[in-house]
């Protein structure tokens, strides 16, 4: 025990990546949702005309361009979203650049339009804040999920770690018993995921819409009966935070196609 | 109304394209209630002309068993050069269009 010290307290100080939990997955066992999904549903998501989610990008682009009331653009500082935007997405959540409070995308495009442009933030899971989502997870997609480490980051995982294992509601059943022990086998007709959130924003066909993260863990919540967080609530910015360091080195591939 | 539309831009004389369209639309069945209990009324896209070089090429009525965003796509023989015309209206009145230009040369 004692001889193992020096190799954690090194390990510790090296600050590499971001320290965290023991890996769940090793890299060549990561699989993205859409690989547990039936073959018409990967189509879908494959074909970059007919992915529903893709009338979410091209919106995303026109409100990129698209003054506010203070005349400022998104383009007006960022310029040209595929250049600029260019795997941003892969690192959220992150730091807000006051480096106090950590934020998930959707945080950030509302921190930016309060700030820069003195809007009102874009209301949870409104057309116009999945859009710009949508658009800049687009610009993101095929690059590998990275976070920037720091101590609040590795305070959220911990905290979304917690969560994760943690029995709840009235099927007494943690995260972990699903998408990390039975990935693969049937619930039902579907095929449990590893759960990965790298596809999100994603088009859900029981939606029948684009829908944030956040959404599908409410979801989630409400299928093992427990009761489920508010938008917004810190939870599941935590579990936002545990299961995107648990994805991590997996590419983005939103916006996704999901039953 | 948010849409996209693909077909190629060039076709030889007698060949078969493809015409994709895509609509964000909710296609309300009529069946659903809103979280307060509420009947949401009805409104699905019903009309959708296809007119091909000042002709009209198809006319489809759509009801309540379409999901929402439909993907509409059907084929077309290339035989003059013109514009494709879709058209659309959902029942709350509401309208769309799509053109392209379709170009045919040997």
């Amino acid at each position: 025990m004692t001889r193992q010290w020096p190799i954690a307290l090194a390990w510790a100080l090296s600050g590499a990546s971001v320290a965290a939990p023991p890996a769940a997955f090793t890299p060549e066992a990561l699989r993205n949702g859409s690989s547990f999904a039936p073959a018409q549903v990967r189509q879908m998501q494959a074909d970059e005309f007919a992915n529903p989610g893709m009338l979410w990008v091209e919106r995303g682009q026109v409100l990129w361009n698209q003054p506010a009331a203070n005349g400022k653009s998104c383009a007006g500082c960022h310029q040209d979203a595929a250049a600029s935007m260019r795997g941003v997405a892969a690192r959220y959540p992150a730091l807000a650049p006051d480096g106090k409070q950590l934020l998930n995308l959707e945080g950030r495009i509302n921190r930016c339009r309060q700030m820069r442009q003195l809007e009102m933030p874009w209301a949870v899971e409104s057309p116009e804040l999945l859009a710009m989502a949508a658009l800049l997870s687009w610009h993101a997609r095929g690059q590998p999920k990275r976070l920037v480490p720091g101590p609040e980051l590795e305070a959220r995982i911990a905290a979304g770690r917690k969560l994760y294992f943690r029995r709840q509601g009235q099927m007494n059943l943690a995260c972990t018993h699903c998408h990390d022990q039975l990935w693969g086998r049937r619930l039902g007709t579907e095929t449990i995921s590893q759960g990965h959130p790298t596809g999100f924003p994603a088009y859900r066909l029981e939606w029948q819409t684009l829908g944030s993260l956040a959404r599908r863990l409410r979801a989630c919540y409400s299928g093992i009966r427990a009761e489920m967080p508010a938008y917004g609530a810190p939870e599941l910015l935590d579990l936002e935070s545990y299961l995107a360091w648990r994805a991590q080195g997996l590419a983005l591939e939103a916006p996704g196609v999901r039953r | 109304m948010n849409f996209r539309l693909q077909l190629p831009n060039t076709a030889k004389p007698g060949e078969m394209i493809t015409v994709r369209l895509l609509i964000q639309h909710p296609m309300e069945p009529g069946f659903r209630r809103d979280d307060q209990g509420r009947a949401i009324p009805k409104n699905v896209i019903h009309r959708l002309r296809c007119r091909y070089a000042g002709k009209l090429l198809l006319e489809a009525e759509l009801d309540s068993g379409v999901a929402a965003n439909p993907l509409l796509q059907f084929p077309l023989r290339a035989e003059t050069s013109g514009e494709v015309v879709l058209d659309w209206e959902d029942e709350s009145g509401a309208r769309g269009e799509a053109r392209a230009m379709l170009r045919v040369q040997p």
